[in-house]
């Protein structure tokens, strides 16, 4: 999932308030599991907002609303009409979600309300850690599972660097060496030996360094041309 | 010779070899650099100069080691992975071979968050690069010396021929990979390799057993790095913050009692334990060069550079065997 988290409320406010009528739209999918961006959320952002307006004696019209994924067009297309009707967006989805709605507003801004982190999961209830870095050219089968782009502060391909402190990244106590996990991993699943060999340097063209990516399924996208000429008809 | 540079060809005659390291100034003023090259100068067979370490910007590795060699003083410029994409670093090994350096060191680099450290702002926020790691940059510099290639393959009419060296830390966590580690690094290329500093000697001698059963000694260069403690309360900082080095309690009980006998006397503590860090510093160098498979030593005396002279000689590696007088190639 993606992970995000609140931006501060002072923030938000600078954002936010020289505008009339601000919609603050949640996502209910990864930003409100990790009680950032969901509908309940942006609800609490908007009660917030009234009252900072309401002290500054501005007069404001904020409400809010939540659908289910920013990401995909047809949960947002039914409630367009609604948020076409504020002269702002603040979104609480991801950063994706900022973009795509964006795309699509015309003349109304989309602001962020949260800060997008990462691609992670629930360790533990409210802990999330970050696990993939999305590099576009997956290699965990030669670590452990264990992702040493995205876990490791060096993005280092061949073996932990001389910073690792009993377990742990040199770049802070509560950071584990994905070094370290790595070597533990490999040590039980008994494919140490895999890692005497040295990989070459990566080709990150397949990460962001390509520049921005897209994938394109043709058959999925032929068909759809094809119902759709069909509906057409 | 793949280089020709003298650290090579000390290692070559199979004399203890003995590098030192001088750290560049927080500013453009070549003076200190040439000052620390005098003092080093004909102490040990090259230097290293640093590559902005703990990420503090100073003068370059290449322009200071530049500068050092123009003394007289033979550097092993050192290159991190956190600062350069692949295209910069041979960009720069390019140039620092046509400046005529001949020793380059890989290493990966303290991570920018140590920056700011003390009354140092630093940069903490500053975007790291790790295109390429270690061993990777290792194979680079191994294959523009030996098959005139850049890294994508294009050609090189004239290929830079470094004497090519990495970084280990033979004690830090995991401890049972650090020799495949450092296989790793040799088979990259690495032609000499300098320690993280070592004060646990046994655990040292322990990890070199299994280096030599896997013949890397033999392979490559072992150079076990010494940093000569300045105080107790640098043994004490090393011990519990520094990872890879462990330091035994008898060392830091031994630099307390000198800073002790000095009673309130601040000067005369500093003193008695600068004169018992240089005389634990020796007993290291005896007994790092006394272990098998180890081929000279890495003399750190950090924003001390006037200690080395006395630590050599005391050590009796002096005079340093000259092969050939290093000429600036200006
Ligand atoms: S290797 Fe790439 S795709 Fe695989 S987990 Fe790491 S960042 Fe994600
Ligand atoms: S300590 Fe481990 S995780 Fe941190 S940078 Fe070094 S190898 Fe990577």
């Amino acid at each position: 999932m993606i992970v995000g988290q609140q931006k501060p409320f002072d923030e938000i406010w600078g954002m936010v308030k020289g505008f009339k009528k601000v919609l603050v739209f949640g996502c209910n999918t990864c930003v409100a599991i990790c009680h950032a961006g969901g509908e309940k959320e942006a609800e609490t952002i908007a009660s917030l907002i009234r009252m900072r307006a309401q002290q500054e004696g501005k007069q404001m019209t904020v409400n809010h609303l939540g659908v289910m994924r920013h990401c995909e067009p047809e949960y947002f297309d039914p409630v367009m009409d609604e948020v076409k009707k504020y002269d702002l967006v603040l979104s609480t989805a991801c950063g994706v979600g900022v973009n795509f709605l964006s795309d699509r507003t015309g003349t109304i801004p989309v602001y962020p309300g949260i800060n997008t982190s990462f691609y992670g999961a629930v360790e533990a209830p409210g802990l999330f850690k970050e696990l993939c870095a999305g590099c576009g050219n997956c290699i965990v089968h030669m670590t452990g599972g264990i992702c040493p782009i995205a876990r490791c502060a060096k993005t280092l391909m061949n073996g932990p660097c001389g910073g690792t402190n009993k377990g742990k990244c040199e770049v802070g106590n509560e950071i584990d060496c994905a070094w370290y996990l790595i070597v533990e991993r490999m040590k039980k699943l008994g494919t140490l030996e895999k890692l005497s060999e040295v990989l070459p340097p990566r080709n990150w063209a397949t990460s962001r360094d390509g520049g921005p990516r897209r994938i394109s399924l043709e058959h999925i996208r032929e068909y759809e041309e094809k119902e759709a000429a069909k509906a057409g008809k | 010779m793949k280089s020709g540079s003298n650290l090579e060809k000390v290692i070559a005659s199979g004399k203890p070899a003995v590098t030192a390291e001088l750290g560049p100034p927080m500013s453009a003023d070549p003076h200190e650099v040439i000052k620390k090259a005098q003092m080093l100068k004909g102490f040990c067979d090259a230097a290293n100069i640093t590559d902005c370490q703990t990420a503090v910007v100073r003068i370059s590795s290449i322009a200071a080691a530049a500068i050092a060699f123009q003394q007289g003083l033979e550097p092993v410029m050192q290159m991190t992975c956190r600062d350069r994409n692949r295209i910069a670093m041979q960009a720069d090994l390019l140039g620092a071979a046509a400046l005529g350096l001949k020793n380059c060191l890989c290493l990966a680099g303290d991570h920018q968050k140590f920056s700011a450290a003390g009354r140092l702002k630093g940069h903490p926020g500053a975007k790291n690069v790790y295109d390429v790691d270690t061993c990777q940059l290792v194979g680079i510099l191994k294959k523009m010396r030996d098959e005139s290639k850049q890294d994508g393959g294009d050609p090189l009419e004239v290929a830079p021929k470094f004497f090519i060296g990495a970084s280990w830390t033979p004690m830090a966590d995991p401890i049972d990979f650090r020799p495949i580690n450092l296989m790793k690094k040799v088979n990259a290329g690495a032609d000499f390799i300098q320690t993280q500093g070592i004060y646990d000697m046994s655990l040292f001698r322990e990890q070199m057993a299994k280096i030599r059963n896997m013949g890397l000694h033999e392979k490559t260069a072992i150079l076990a790095g010494i940093i000569v403690p300045k105080s107790a309360m640098m043994l004490k900082y090393m011990d519990s913050s520094v990872a890879g080095v462990s330091v035994p309690k008898s060392l830091i009980d031994r630099m307390n009692k000198a800073k002790e006998a000095a009673g309130e006397d601040k000067k005369k503590a500093r003193e008695l334990q600068e004169q018992e860090g240089t005389k634990i510093a020796i007993e290291l160098i005896h007994q790092a060069l006394e272990t098998p498979g180890v081929k000279g030593v890495h003399i750190q005396a950090i924003e001390w550079e006037s200690a080395i002279e006395g630590i050599v000689k005391a050590a009796g590696l002096y005079p340093r065997p000259i092969w050939s007088e290093p000429t600036a190639s200006a």
